[in-house]
């Protein structure tokens, strides 16, 4: 009987669908990042270089000694924690958002072209993946970042090559056992030009391995920077950035605890809200799981 | 019956294959580094498809006969002979040049479900062969689609639906609306069938001999199922390993086959009367290997009538008076009866 229920309950639409709290959680959570991000720069209380010795190390304000002045607090040099937070997340979500797309798209673009022709070319790139899978990235960072001096360009660019051969690899993959699939198959006797077969067949139906994987890579991403950054390689001061801000806060955890741990936060919960939102849109877009 | 096609150009083929060839490499070698063992999958195949007819390609599974249609569409690389459609050579075409092609010659799969895309609606998907050629504005595409699946017996709320939400049956119908909104002269059916349910086969196999009176098809049509070729088509041709032994006209090849292969495909059929039960020529053993074929006639090893020189000299297809054609040393000689 549940079955038949079942099968004669009506089909929601789309948006009508009750989400799952977690996923409201996330949504509401990188809606309020990317709102941080887009209009910090008006409303931000100082400037986030701003020096006042006389205000240095002030706790946020739902502390002893807090004040609405500063309502995250104050670190070392006397700098408004918020402003700071705020330029934080907009570097930080720049730089994994437009590493995490540079990334996808050119890992995507390589695995297709190693699954259509084949042959040398495939060779060439499967050695190219194996090479980058089995260089430890953060050494490569290092080595590259103490090559060609810092910059947010170079540093971009740094994140876009972070995790590019497991798209690569996942997409030839996938991209190989698609292209002898019936409905692909179907299309190319249909007359169909190689470009039509993988953009609007292949790539549509590979495209959830593909999220799944940029969604891991986006979480792994801000940490790369933040761990780059930590480790003073990344974001150079006075520019900010959230791993930079821990890296500097480490040094205060035990007097001025909320140096480290509000950008430490701010980390989590964005990685965090990132693959559960992922995971989410993922089942989303299997019209064969729903 | 159905009625044969009144095109003027009837005398003339419109699909003309000759002495086709495709042999795919093994993985295996010959000695350590020595050249890869070639499989013959296709081996010098000839037959000839006129305007308007349904013509029935049959034989056990792994004799070729997908292989062929798929060489005759290019989605094979053939390694000799060389197909005429209308006169003109398709073998080597470039896809440049195939492409106008596209439209005249179609293909049915025999899976529905992996043919069809599992993230486009049904609509859609039969949209897409209009937008491949640019052919109609978006409305006029949107419309024809509509019209043609209904045609081939889907409703309206369907249309929206994503494969895997139809039957098997309602998929097939998909696929073939997907192939006839081209409007091609020859649809080639590759086991279109196989994949279904009994009562669906029925259904399918109507619908087709439907669409085929009214589009003016051409059929080629592949199939292990002899009791459909038969209702079905009008010539047949029967494969084995690779090579045709017998080609003629439906009715006299399934009343008196000529080849020891076809007689016992033919005994092999269910009658539907009970009390006339035939006796069955059984096939001793599996079909030889395509990768070692036996010397002689690739039939001489199954066959009861295989003499020395069936083992020695390999027989041609030989047509008498009657366009019937058989390629074995033995064919005349009356064997035992069959029904």
């Amino acid at each position: 009987m549940t079955t038949h229920t079942e099968i004669a309950a009506p089909r929601r639409a789309k948006w009508q669908l009750k989400l799952p709290l977690l996923i409201w959680f996330s949504i509401a959570w990188l809606a309020l990042m990317l709102l941080i991000a887009v209009t910090g720069d008006l409303w931000q209380p100082y400037e986030y270089q701003a020096i006042d010795l006389h205000a240095r190390l002030q706790p946020p304000v739902w502390l002893e000694g807090g004040s609405w002045s500063h309502i995250f607090g104050t670190d070392h040099l006397g700098r408004d924690v918020l402003s700071r937070l705020v330029t934080s997340i907009q570097v930080s979500l720049l730089v994994a958002l437009v590493g995490t797309l540079i990334g996808a798209v050119m890992g995507t673009l390589i695995g297709l072209i190693a699954a259509h022709f084949r042959g040398w070319v495939d060779d060439l790139v499967m050695i190219a993946i194996d090479y980058q899978a089995a260089i430890p990235f953060m050494i490569l960072a290092l080595a590259v970042v103490a090559f060609f001096s810092n910059s947010l360009l170079l540093f971009i660019l740094l994140m876009g090559i972070y995790g590019w051969e497991r798209y690569a690899r996942i997409t030839r993959g996938l991209a190989l056992s698609s292209i002898q699939h019936g409905y692909a198959v179907a299309v190319r006797t249909l007359g169909a030009s190689p470009w039509r077969i993988y953009g609007r067949h292949i790539l549509p139906n590979i495209a959830n391995a593909l999220i799944v994987n940029m969604t891991l890579n986006f979480p792994q991403t801000i940490m790369l920077e933040t761990s780059l950054s930590f480790l003073g390689l990344g974001i150079q001061p006075p520019m900010t950035s959230l791993g930079n801000m821990v890296g500097f806060g480490r040094d205060y955890l035990l007097t001025a605890w909320w140096l480290a741990s509000l950008p430490a936060l701010v980390i989590f919960f964005t990685t965090l809200a990132f693959a559960l939102l992922g995971d989410w849109v993922r089942d989303r877009l299997d019209p064969t799981s729903r | 019956m159905i009625p044969k096609s009144n095109s003027p150009t009837a005398q003339a083929p419109l699909l003309q294959v000759s002495d086709l060839r495709c042999a795919f490499k093994s993985s295996k070698r010959k000695g350590f580094f020595g050249p890869h063992h070639l499989i013959h999958a296709v081996n010098g195949v000839s037959f000839e498809v006129n305007a308007g007819e349904a013509f029935g390609l049959v034989g056990e599974s792994g004799c070729g006969k997908s292989t062929t249609a798929k060489l005759i569409l290019n989605m094979a690389h053939a390694s000799g002979g060389s197909v005429l459609y209308r006169g003109q050579e398709l073998v080597g075409l470039s896809h440049q040049a195939w492409k106008p092609l596209r439209r005249r010659l179609q293909y049915v799969f025999q899976d529905p479900l992996g043919a069809l895309d599992p993230r486009m609606t049904v609509l859609d998907q039969v949209i897409e062969p209009l937008t491949i050629h640019q052919l109609h504005d978006r409305n006029q595409q949107r419309q024809l689609a509509t019209q043609l699946l209904h045609s081939v017996g889907l409703q309206d709320h369907q249309l929206r639906k994503y494969p895997h939400e139809l039957s098997g049956g309602q998929r097939q119908r998909v696929v073939l609306a997907r192939a006839l909104i081209l409007e091609p002269e020859l649809l080639i059916c590759d086991e279109p069938i196989s994949a279904l349910d009994v009562s669906i086969q029925a259904q399918i196999i109507n619908l087709l001999q439907e669409l085929r009176r009214a589009m003016g098809l051409t059929l080629l049509f592949i199939s292990h199922d002899l009791s459909v070729v038969r209702h079905l088509c009008e010539r047949v041709a029967v494969m084995y390993l690779g090579q045709i032994v017998e080609m003629g006209p439906a009715k006299q090849l399934f009343n008196e086959p000529r080849h020891p292969y076809t007689q016992a495909l033919i005994s092999a059929i269910p009658k539907a009367d009970p009390g006339q039960r035939s006796e069955r020529i059984p096939l001793m053993g599996e079909p030889p290997s395509p990768a070692a074929p036996p010397a002689g006639c690739r039939f001489n090893p199954r066959c009861a009538l295989a003499t020395e020189r069936c083992r020695n000299e390999v027989p041609t297809l030989v047509q008498s008076g009657d366009n019937h054609a058989v390629a074995c040393f033995e064919a005349k000689i009356p064997v035992t009866e069959v029904a």
